[in-house]
């Protein structure tokens, strides 16, 4: 019911949305057809589509994809097995919070990426290297929104549950956890997206076992045709592009009743 | 002060984090409500009932003074108590199904499921809520959310139950239905009540007794006891002549 609205204005939007996307394409096509660019930079939009088309069902190819959704994967997994139980203790203990703090503030500013060359030193080129620093970049979000879900906790939530009787650990099971779930799921979602930019990252400066990243290494050097490159591109913004929908469209079905996602018209 | 279901004697309440020289929340409170009665407890602003439900509810100890239940010392959150609190949109659960936040409660007293079904839509119908078992909170209105809260409490059963200005913000017509369904529960029953309110109106109409507090720190400033008849009526009653002296009464004690 609350959702009809959405439901309802959501072919609209990704008509549009598809239409824009034509134009853009089109515009690509055009440019390059008429010489506006140099096809040796930019290869026309149309071919670049038929070479996407035909890597998605090259299983050579899709080894690749295979390699960076398993670092993808198992790195998210990683962060948030190790995020979330210290998202709730930070969360809900002030004095554990103030004596993390300048440890936090210290490692936060890092760019995960300026840690590749250290992992590889320590972890060689493997996936374990890859997990680990997918796993780095990726738990920053999910602890900030953890802590926060737990600070925003309602105390008379708590203490409705507390005069009816609930012990400590009810409450924490059916009302703190359920209560912080939308935003540590809010952390999980950006970590998603962090977590796919840095396995392609990692791939492309690491090279060594298979992943879009290394795969597009492979394919940049002189003589091999622009295209490949390009579908290289348009594969991974279209991972991106499909992670973000799933945990979206996740985030819709598990959280509904939230504040932030209702809209009660 | 002996006899009641509950007993308030010496109460003192000060804030943990208070200032050192600051008065404290609650004085000195005394009063007690005997089984089966409904007492409502009136004050200024800030003057220390929300508090004072805290300390009886168990959820915070008294820095002095006993609150003693059934004549046992209260210890912790007792068994027996069932709260309503005004911010309905707070203390419902917006994850759980209307049927789950009234089950909630229930879960820990060791029901067979057939019974805590049967206790969930018997509390839900009779607070006119039949067939919203499946609904959210947040899909009802303000009016229809305080009814879940008086359900959950209800399906509890408790001997005390403990509400803290529980229809503060909903409208008039809805409050008045709300006292209604307030007044045919309790009777129907026989639980006893502790009605925290700031609207002289609503103690007078509803209460056996009336405890006023002092602004902080609070005091019990009067103990008045409502002679009106019942039923009472949200017409009849209110424009009698019993009423309108007691309510006079009541607002200058407090304005005092
Ligand atoms: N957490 C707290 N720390 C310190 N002082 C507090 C705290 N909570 C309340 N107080 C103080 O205790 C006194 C009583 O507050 P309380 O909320 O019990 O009043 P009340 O009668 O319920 O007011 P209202 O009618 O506005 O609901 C007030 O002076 C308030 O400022
Ligand atoms: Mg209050």
């Amino acid at each position: 019911m609350s959702l009809a609205l959405g439901a309802t204005d959501a072919p609209g939007r990704v008509g549009r949305g598809l239409i824009g996307v034509a134009a853009f394409i089109g515009l690509a096509e055009v440019v390059t057809r008429a010489g506006i660019v140099n096809p040796a930079y930019l290869p026309p939009a149309s071919s670049v589509l038929g070479t996407t088309g035909r890597l998605l069902v090259d299983p050579a190819f899709l080894v690749h994809v295979a390699g960076t959704l398993a670092a993808w994967a198992m790195g998210l997994a990683a962060a948030a097995a190790i995020a979330i139980p210290i998202g709730l203790l930070l969360g809900s203990s002030r004095r554990v919070r103030d004596a993390s703090a300048a440890a936090v503030e210290l490692l936060r500013p890092i760019p995960s990426v300026a840690l590749i060359p250290l992992a590889i030193l320590l972890l060689g080129r493997g996936l374990d290297m890859r997990v680990a620093l997918v796993a780095y970049a990726s738990a920053w979000p999910i602890l900030f929104n953890t802590i926060y879900g737990v600070r925003e906790l309602d105390p008379l939530a708590i203490d409705t549950a507390r005069a009816f009787g609930l012990g400590r650990s009810e409450v924490i099971r059916r009302i703190a956890l359920p209560s912080a779930a939308p935003f540590i799921y809010t952390g999980l979602r950006v970590a998603a997206s962090i977590a796919l930019i840095l396995a392609v990252s990692v791939e492309l400066i690491a090279g060594g076992a298979p992943g879009i990243g290394t795969w597009m290494l492979a394919n940049s050097g002189a003589g091999v045709p622009r295209e490949l490159l390009y579908a290289g591109i348009v594969v991974s913004g279209l991972l991106g592009l499909a992670i973000n929908g799933l945990m979206v469209a996740g985030e819709r079905r598990l959280f509904a009743w939230a504040p932030r996602l209702r809209s009660r018209l | 002060m002996t006899g009641g279901l509950l007993e308030v004697d010496g109460l003192g309440f000060r804030h943990a984090d208070a200032a050192p020289d600051a008065p404290p929340a609650i004085e000195a409170v005394s009063f007690s409500v005997p089984g089966g009665s409904l007492v409502a407890v009136v004050g200024p602003s800030g003057s220390g009932k929300t508090t004072l439900l805290r300390c009886v509810a168990g959820l915070v100890r008294p820095t002095a003074g006993e609150i003693r239940l059934d004549g046992r010392p209260i210890d912790g959150v007792p068994d027996a108590t069932a709260v309503v609190f005004q911010d309905y949109g707070r203390s419902l659960f917006p994850w759980m199904s209307v049927a789950d936040n009234v089950d909630l409660p229930l879960r820990r007293l060791g029901l067979a499921p057939a019974e805590r079904r049967t206790r969930v839509s018997d509390a839900l119908a009779e607070v006119g809520l039949a067939g919203t078992e499946a609904s959210y909170p947040w899909q009802l209105s303000g009016g229809m959310q305080q009814r879940v809260a008086i359900a959950r409490a209800m399906a509890y059963r408790p001997r005390l139950l403990l509400m803290d200005e529980p229809f503060a913000s909903v409208d008039a017509q809805v409050r008045a239905d709300l006292q209604e369904l307030t007044l045919s529960v309790w009777q129907a029953h026989g639980s006893t009540v502790l009605f925290v309110t700031h609207d002289i109106d609503e103690a007078v109409y509803l209460a056996d007794r009336v405890v006023v507090l002092s602004p902080a720190p609070a005091r019990v400033a009067a103990d008045v006891a409502v002679g009106l008849p019942r039923p009472r009526d949200q017409i009849a009653t209110r424009s009698s002549a019993a009423f309108v002296e007691l309510r006079a009464r009541v607002a200058r004690l407090i304005r005092r």
